[in-house]
């Protein structure tokens, strides 16, 4: 450590040095000839920045290019639409910064100060303005419909056939909850949760009265009957299935603080804010093995990245989802408890058939992989 | 009180900010690209930030992050910037003694110095500084359960940035009225130079949208102590047993739109001060005019409306009503207009000039580069259907440390290095000048370039580490080159930092009262001017800032009057 500081220090001074050195020199030459000077070196790194620049990105390009998302299809089907939006983007861009930079750098180059060179009067040209204020906007436009087009269509209802998952976000964990056989989704509320009782989400089980502060100091009492629609409801940590092909509509939520649900193989992303539910749907276009063997990457995992600054763990706020064929869904879902039966075992009506149940689960287990 | 003086403590204020907040980065880029890494003396120096390894741990992470973030942005690009520059510049090149209220703009400056001793005070807290990010999103950023950083360290930044708030308004009444008032005899709106007018639209900026970055905190500072519900709703906080909180009814993507609502005009307010100078700077050293003068007011004045028109499109994936993120679509792709147009005239400035290149003009020209490329990255993420798969990633890192960061920190290099002599009556060494130009820009392109790959891959912002993440670990060698470049980048700030201090003493002192040849006022003052600028009356203007090469001249001053003969005068 000591080694580096005083190479660095030694290095400064070095160049101090060579700084004073080329004052003094300047002096002496005088002004006008130092400049001269200073002007064909910087004239030429220039140039030479422009040239090594652009060879510079294309190999940047060389080297990271495979590591993107780009190079294998979207995962969703809508993210093909964002991919298209994206090359198109580029195309438009990348000419632009292409012929600017080239311009910008070679006139630096060309229009140094020389002792020939008389600087040209011209102190605006409407013409040339109209020109470069119109194409601009044109181009612009194009890009403008583009993007409301598909604004519209990712933002836009679902389609009717759509499965419907909750996705619930809290420090640092997702939650996922499926609406079960009768495919409505049990009320909930959030003075409800109770993560020793099993109640994740505050779901409404049974009758309950609690008792509320209000602004007084005095309490109120609020009373909840219990919901039906919530005894079939599935919970699951971590890990969301979906099946490919079949729309999904997220409703998502957050327990605590902003999360986000963050898709990049399906190029989708919404915020999770406490208080105000959001919805996102996409359409799986590959099961996870499938994605595994087009990437080449054999440990390939579709993650759920948080992407809202939540607190100290933030970094480590992953799920993940397992795509899947309806079968193999079906399967996985035939074995899953609702959660009301886990906190109350006594209502489950399969309660005696338990051991069977379980066998079962590790059957289908085995089919998953 | 002097206005000179004051916009040297500004920037000597700002300038150890800018240590500061660059120290931070290098500190969590070391986090980022050295992971692994144990460094105990960094144990010895750092205390509790590091853990028994030698680590820097999450939450410090999260606290450089999120102050380098705000001194950079508020403390050294915004005071550091305008208010080092529209202190120096607006009284000397409209030809003013003073500003209109050199009372308001010391206190100006006092309640920025306050508001830094109350944000570095922060630093130093049990519970450490505010660590849920720049922008302060509740309910991370109101509840203490949450997070440590946003007990006592979130009470202090608020109070630092209330001060901020308070300083800046001060500062921005001060520029108006002085533009608006004082200008000399002959100094109409259209003679003025392009800083002036681009300090006049930030002040502008400043003084519209500051009070309701205000309000959203005042409204935050009732969540926390008060027990309002502004943005707190439906809140079950797991750690402590903590539990249900009693809050509900409220929003927390208020907060967001009171927040963007300053917070876009923000990034104009830094880069518009920066525009201004890069086209004065151009202009001198291409000694050519700046190329459609009325062309270049009508954009900042385009570029100022629109500012107040687009700050939705940081909340695309908020679940904004659809049809309002489409009309920010509009408006925010609208502004590329403006800028293209800038682009262009800049461009043709130097076309055909007789360039000399010193090192604000070098500046001058990184500038225009790095806007031209973050700009156009501004085209994807202001695309709201594109911005749902970039939002968030390393993409919009690059994007605005390009085009907002390091573009705006050129512009004050730009600045500091032309206008140098004017501060101190010396010049700062040419050859550092050079070394620390090509350094920085080749640096800034090698450590933000290659970020829009990591946003492609969507990897996202403000993780701590990478290493458990499937989709994301594959960057582990590029992320080591990043933080290596950026060490060495800095290494070259201090070079940038021992230049100017050396050179205030030590410098080649100033022997020419115009020493680049500019036609403006303020280089018509002496070269070491005093307490009112102007020995005897101040001079009387007769013509636009920028007759350079007319009619076979070099240069033709302001304070001259129009010849009988003159051809296409202003």
């Amino acid at each position: 450590m000591f080694f580096v500081i005083a190479v660095i220090v030694l290095i400064f001074v070095v160049i101090f040095q060579i700084a004073k050195a080329s004052e003094y020199v300047s002096i002496l030459k005088g002004e006008e000839v130092s400049r001269k000077q200073n002007n064909k070196i910087n004239g030429f790194l220039m140039i030479a920045f422009l040239v090594l620049g652009l060879i510079g990105v294309w190999w940047c390009n060389e080297l990271y290019y495979d590591k993107t998302l780009l190079p294998h299809e979207s995962a969703s089907v809508e993210g093909k639409k964002v991919d298209e939006m994206l090359w198109v983007t580029l195309a438009v861009t990348g000419i632009v910064f292409i012929i600017t930079q080239i311009l910008l750098f070679w006139f630096a180059y060309k229009y140094q100060e020389t002792d020939k060179r008389k600087p040209f009067f011209f102190p605006h040209n409407n013409k040339l303005e109209i020109i470069w204020t119109v194409v601009p906007a044109i181009a612009l436009t194009v890009l403008v419909v583009i993007g409301l087009r598909n604004w519209f269509i990712f933002t836009g209802d679902a389609p009717k056939d759509a499965m419907v998952v909750e996705v619930t976000g809290k420090q640092f964990s997702w939650m996922f909850r499926y609406p079960g056989k009768d495919g409505v989704f049990g009320k909930k509320y959030f003075r409800l949760i109770d993560e020793a009782a099993g109640n994740n989400l505050g779901q409404v089980w049974r009758d309950t009265t609690i008792h509320v502060k209000n602004s007084r100091g005095g309490t109120r009492d609020m009373n909840f009957k219990a919901d039906a629609h919530n005894f079939d409801d599935i919970f699951a940590a971590q890990t969301m299935y979906l099946i490919k092909g079949k729309p999904v509509k997220l409703i998502i939520n957050a327990r605590d603080v902003i999360h986000d649900v963050g898709l990049p193989h399906f190029r989708m992303k919404m915020d999770a804010v406490p208080g105000m539910p959001t919805t996102l749907w996409f359409t799986p276009q590959f099961t996870t093995k499938e994605m595994a063997e087009k990437t080449g990457n054999p440990n390939f995992t579709y993650e759920i990245a948080c992407d809202q600054m939540c607190g100290n763990g933030h970094y480590s706020m992953k799920g993940t989802i397992v795509v899947v064929t309806q079968e193999q869904f079906d399967a996985w879902m035939m074995n899953q408890k609702p959660a009301y039966y886990t906190a109350f075992p006594d209502a489950d009506p399969n309660k005696k058939v338990d051991t069977t149940a379980k066998a079962g689960a590790q059957t289908a287990q085995l089919k998953l992989k | 009180m002097d206005h000179k003086m004051i916009a040297k403590q500004f920037l000597i204020t700002g300038m150890v900010w800018a240590i500061i907040g660059g120290l931070m980065s290098v500190l969590f880029r070391f986090q980022l690209g050295y992971p692994e890494a144990e460094f105990h003396w960094m144990k010895d120096l750092l205390g509790k930030w590091v853990n028994d390894k030698g680590q820097i741990t999450a939450e410090s992470y999260y606290s450089l992050v999120t102050i380098h973030g705000t001194v950079l942005v508020f403390f050294v690009l915004t005071a550091g910037l305008s208010g080092t520059f529209a202190n120096l510049l607006i009284p000397l090149q409209v030809g003013a003694r003073d500003m209109a209220s050199p009372m308001l703009n010391m206190l100006s400056y006092w309640f920025f110095l306050a508001a830094s001793l109350v944000m570095l005070s922060s630093i130093f807290v049990e519970t450490g500084p505010f660590s849920g990010g720049w922008t302060a999103y509740p309910p991370l950023s109101a509840l203490a359960s949450a997070q440590p950083g946003s007990g006592v360290g979130m009470d202090l930044w608020l109070i630092a940035m209330a001060l901020f708030v308070v300083s800046s308004l001060l500062g921005g009444l001060n520029y108006i009225a002085t533009i608006l008032n004082m200008r000399t005899k002959g100094m109409s709106m259209t003679r003025m130079p392009l800083t002036i007018w681009a300090l006049f639209f930030t002040a502008i900026l400043g003084v519209l949208s500051f009070p309701v970055l205000l309000s959203g905190f005042i409204l935050l500072i009732f969540d926390r102590n008060f027990g309002t519900s502004f943005y707190l709703s439906d809140i079950f906080i797991a750690t402590n047993n903590v539990g249900a909180l009693p809050n509900e009814g409220g929003n927390a993507v208020l907060y967001q739109h009171l927040f963007w609502f300053l917070g876009h005009p923000e990034v104009y307010i830094i880069i518009l001060p920066a525009m201004g100078m890069v086209s004065e700077v151009m202009a001198v050293n291409s000694r050519k005019p700046i190329f459609g003068y009325m062309a270049m007011i009508g954009s900042l004045f385009a570029i100022t409306v629109l500012a107040f028109l687009v700050w939705a499109h940081h909340m695309f994936v908020t679940g904004l009503n659809p049809f309002l993120g489409s009309i920010f679509v509009l408006l925010t792709l609208l502004i590329a207009v403006p800028s293209a147009i800038k682009v262009f005239n800049w461009l043709t400035t130097i076309w055909r000039g007789s360039i000399r290149f010193t090192p604000g003009m070098l500046f001058a020209i990184g500038f225009v580069s790095l806007f031209i490329s973050g700009g156009l990255t501004g085209i994807w993420l202001g695309n709201s259907a594109l911005d749902i798969h970039l939002h968030d990633t390393y993409f919009v890192i690059a994007h605005f440390h390009i085009v907002m960061g390091v573009a705006g920190m050129f512009g004050m290099f730009c600045g500091i290095y032309h206008w140098y002599p004017k501060m101190y009556g010396r010049y700062m060494n040419n050859t550092m000048g050079y070394i620390h130009f090509w350094v920085t820009m080749i640096g800034a392109y090698l450590i933000f370039w290659p970020m829009h790959y990591e946003g492609l891959a969507g990897m996202p912002r403000r993780y701590y580490d990478y290493s458990q993440w499937e989709s994301f670990k594959q960057f582990i060698e590029l992320n080591k080159f990043i933080s290596l470049v950026a060490m060495i980048v800095f290494a070259v700030q201090l070079l940038f930092l021992f230049n100017f201090f050396y050179s205030i003493f030590k410098g080649r002192r100033v022997r020419s009262q115009n020493p680049w040849g500019a036609t403006t006022l303020e280089w018509t003052t002496p070269i070491n001017p005093g307490h009112g600028n102007w020995v005897g009356e101040i001079p009387e203007v007769h013509r636009w800032a920028y007759d350079y090469g007319k009619d076979g001249q070099e240069f033709i001053p302001q304070t001259t009057p129009v010849g009988a003969n003159e051809t296409n005068h202003h």
